[in-house]
């Protein structure tokens, strides 16, 4: 729906196999529990880290889903 | 490598290097019923197809979140566990809102609320955004982001109300892209 109206969306997944089903535009996978999206509470440099993965994804034209994973340490 | 349980987030030396074990969330973990439910549920995909892009640089982009943490302010109404199907309604998330005060809508034990408790940026990265604007990696953080309601398991009304309702407010902000946060 956003997407429709040009604006381009990227999700966090936590679960692959559910995004994988639902195949939205763009997704950064993430290796953290349900409930933590971002890697953790108070952890500022790696939801910093995360954010910005997902947002670089922002830029990339898509035809089907793009599903990227997110490397910690990298 | 894994060498623990599917839950083991502890670090294993092995000579000079570390592996991490795999902590994310897997169907498997869940509870039984959920399992089964999400194991069976018909997954809604809409097609988006041709997807947006982003018409300028991240650095000169405004950003949006929605966050489907079912964060609300205390002078909100919170959301109604008892709408059948689930609550599709959202809550406005100004820029300036007091991260610490906001509520969590979340009634299902599906996931563990004790993080999005403890920091709210963990689900709706408000001061994070704000700090890569500073450091000039985007290039705005939208005035208005947005809260829903997870586990909505007949998502009719949030695709044909909800959603449009939102793009609208994203395209009057002039949004360029947006982050979507699940818990």
């Amino acid at each position: 729906m956003i997407e429709k109206s040009g604006i381009p969306t990227v999700s966090i997944s936590l679960l692959r196999e559910v995004t994988e089903r639902v195949r939205p535009p763009r997704a950064l996978v993430v290796n953290r529990p349900l409930g933590y999206p971002l890697g953790a509470p108070h952890d500022i440099d790696l939801q910093k880290r995360i954010v910005m993965a997902a947002l670089e994804l922002l830029a990339h034209p898509v035809q089907g889903p793009l599903l990227v994973d997110f490397l910690e340490g990298v | 490598m894994k060498t623990c349980g599917p839950r083991g987030d502890e670090f294993i030396g092995e000579g000079s290097r570390l592996f991490v074990v795999d902590i994310m969330a897997k169907l498997s973990d869940l509870k039984l019923r959920y399992r089964i439910f999400m194991k069976t549920y018909r997954y809604r995909q809409f097609d988006w197809r041709p997807g947006a892009v982003l018409q300028k640089s991240l650095s000169q982009s405004r950003i949006t979140v929605v966050t489907s943490a079912a964060f609300f302010r205390p002078d909100q109404p919170p959301f109604d566990p008892s709408i059948r199907g689930g609550d599709y309604s959202f809550r406005e998330m100004p820029l300036g809102a007091d991260l610490v005060t906001l509520r969590i809508g979340h009634k299902s034990d599906a996931f563990d609320h004790s993080g999005i408790e403890s920091d709210k940026n963990l689900a709706l990265p408000l001061d994070r955004l704000r700090e890569l604007k500073a450091e000039a990696h985007i290039g705005d953080v939208a005035p208005r982001h947005y809260s829903v309601m997870g586990s909505i398991s007949a998502p009719a009304r949030l695709v044909t109300i909800t959603a449009p309702e939102i793009a609208r407010r994203l395209s009057e902000d002039g949004t360029d892209g947006v982050l979507l946060t699940p818990v």
